[in-house]
């Protein structure tokens, strides 16, 4: 019974929107490749019949759009083929992203809660950082994570750690408008019932503004933690393309490689969901310890 | 005037402005009121009458711009800083990520109690307010009957000698009003603390109170103070009775005659 529910509920809507997505990529594949086939047959000379048309543009090396076959076999190759420890593994590739981006997100995370409670204490800091973080934002990424790749570099810092500033950059702030309207939330009684215990302020932010900020702190870590791997991708770029995807992405457009774009792109994607998925599961457990209502 | 020292609660002239946006409001003014150690005071009153206010400059949630009040022979500060009083509000204000016991242990924690003391202090308020056993419920899993008697437990734990509640059965109904205000007489009579008690209901004021404060408002103000002449022991139908009725009258007329609309 439950069973037939999950099935008419959950799998058939995700299987249908799939069989929709594949269909208009197939076709789309087969639309956006047929011209190269077309020259290279007007350049023989000779014409090309639709059927072997249709089979071509769903083989080319460097198609305009791979098929998803060619994107499917090329993840299975450069996952399960070749050594991890290989730099023709995508694994490999990944690993290093999400390595800086863990760690981006990490010292984002606590850069982000720590600016809020100064925020929320602090008139002067509310006042004046405010503004700041939100300006911050408005500057494009792409600009900014070349010179700091470039000034860290300058001064000796290089590696992992300049790759997870720009995440950091990223992630901090969700994290501080998140934490800063979760510390508020509390209700003024809530708060008046701590001022007639004489409660002092670090009892009052430990005991009700932390607690009451848990759904808005999870609810920006899932941002955060997103955009962090957003930020380590484009902190991969100017590096010259060493290791990550960001690199995979980088190599791949110099040497017109659709196939391994298209691949990486899915392992960024696939890799936002599995930690989107995994801070949603820590936020559903931390919930339930709190007492939350099935 | 020197506050008698036999007072818990001794206000002179006690008056409070608030400033708006749309100029000042004068929330009380000229308050002279004693309020002796054991006694059950209530304040009724139309909305707007001061009567929360007043239950919040006790606290030192509000600081009067006019006059003096001492608490147990203190600045409301001082006695706040002394956690000489508990706070029922109308609203249970149960934190919704503690348990019963932890909503209880709040204040026990925050106020230094060994971890030993405060299970045995909180075993013995929720016998007191008849929740023994619920301790580990989530204050949703609880009806707001039990959540505002969970709340009178949390304000008993620390055994202040003053217990201040606003409105605190408020938004209750009826049945469920009448069994607290029975259960609050009881524990009032164990445990012989002060209670100040902000109501807008006429019978829950007179069946409670040693001592009715009469409030009117614009601007905020004491018109009577009726001391009763009923029994300490009170079951629920002594509401009947003609002495119980003629204090109900006395406070209504009291209340009729602050109004100060012209209907």
């Amino acid at each position: 019974m439950s069973q037939t529910h999950a099935m008419r509920d959950k799998i058939l809507p995700v299987v249908t929107i799939l069989l929709a997505v594949l269909v208009f990529w197939y076709a789309a594949a087969a639309w956006l490749n047929a011209p190269f086939e077309r020259d290279t047959a007007a350049r023989a000379g000779t014409t090309i019949a639709l059927t072997d048309l249709l089979k071509n543009t769903m083989m080319q090396e460097r198609p305009v759009l791979p098929a998803p076959h060619q994107v499917f076999a090329e993840l299975w190759d450069t996952t399960v083929n070749k050594p991890i420890t290989s730099k023709r593994s995508l694994v490999y590739h990944a690993w290093v992203t999400l390595s800086a981006t863990l760690l981006g997100f990490a010292i984002g995370t606590v850069l982000g809660i720590v600016l809020a409670v100064g925020i929320v204490h602090n008139r002067a800091m509310d006042r004046s950082l405010m503004p700041w973080v939100i300006a911050s934002q408005t500057i494009p990424i792409l600009a900014v994570a070349p010179m700091i790749i470039v000034v860290l570099n300058a001064i000796g810092l290089s590696g992992i750690l300049p790759k997870a500033l720009i995440s950091t950059y990223l992630s901090f702030f969700p994290i501080v408008v998140g934490m800063v309207k979760g510390l508020r939330s509390p209700e003024q009684i809530q708060l008046d019932l701590m001022r007639t215990y004489d409660a002092s302020p670090a009892q009052v932010l430990t005991k009700l503004r932390w607690p009451a900020a848990m759904p808005y702190l999870f609810t920006s870590l899932k941002v955060a933690i997103a955009i962090s791997l957003v930020g380590a991708i484009v902190g991969e770029l100017p590096t010259g393309a060493v290791a990550g995807l960001g690199a995979r992405l980088l190599a791949g457009s110099y040497y017109g490689q659709t196939v391994q774009i298209w691949s990486a792109l899915f392992m960024a994607a696939g890799l936002a969901a599995v930690l989107v998925l995994v801070v949603g599961m820590l936020h559903a457990m931390v919930l339930k310890r709190m007492g939350a209502r099935p | 005037m020197i506050p008698s020292p036999a007072s818990v609660i001794s206000a002179r002239k006690l008056g409070l402005t608030f400033k708006t946006a749309d100029g000042p409001v004068t929330a009380l003014t000229g308050v002279d009121l004693d309020i002796a150690k054991g006694d059950f005071v209530s304040f009724i009153g139309p909305s707007g009458c001061g009567k929360t206010t007043f239950l919040r400059v006790i606290a030192d949630l509000e600081r009067p711009t006019d006059g003096t009040i001492t608490v147990n022979g203190t600045t409301p500060e001082d006695a706040r800083r002394n956690r000489s009083y508990g706070y029922v509000f109308q609203a249970a204000a149960l934190y919704p990520w503690r348990t019963i016991e932890d909503n209880i242990a709040l204040p026990l924690e925050i106020m230094g109690t060994p971890p030993a003391e405060r299970k045995a202090r909180i075993e013995r308020v929720l016998a007191l307010v008849n929740l023994t056993g619920f301790g580990r419920k989530f204050p949703w899993q609880l009806s707001g009957g039990m959540q505002q008697r969970a709340s009178i437990a949390r304000a008993l734990a620390f055994d202040a000698d003053l217990l201040l509640m606003d409105e605190p059965f408020g938004a209750l109904d009826e049945i469920v009003r009448d069994h607290l205000n029975e259960q609050l007489l009881k524990l009032w009579a164990q445990t012989n603390k002060t209670i100040c008690f902000v109501t807008h209901s006429i019978p829950e004021a007179v069946y409670l109170s040693t001592k009715i404060v009469v409030m009117s408002p614009r601007p905020g103000r004491v018109t009577d103070v009726i001391t009763s002449t009923l029994p300490k022991e009170r079951p629920l139908d002594i509401r009947e009775t003609p002495e119980f009725l003629e204090i109900a009258a006395r406070v209504r007329e009291g209340l009729r005659a602050g109004h100060s609309y012209d209907e």
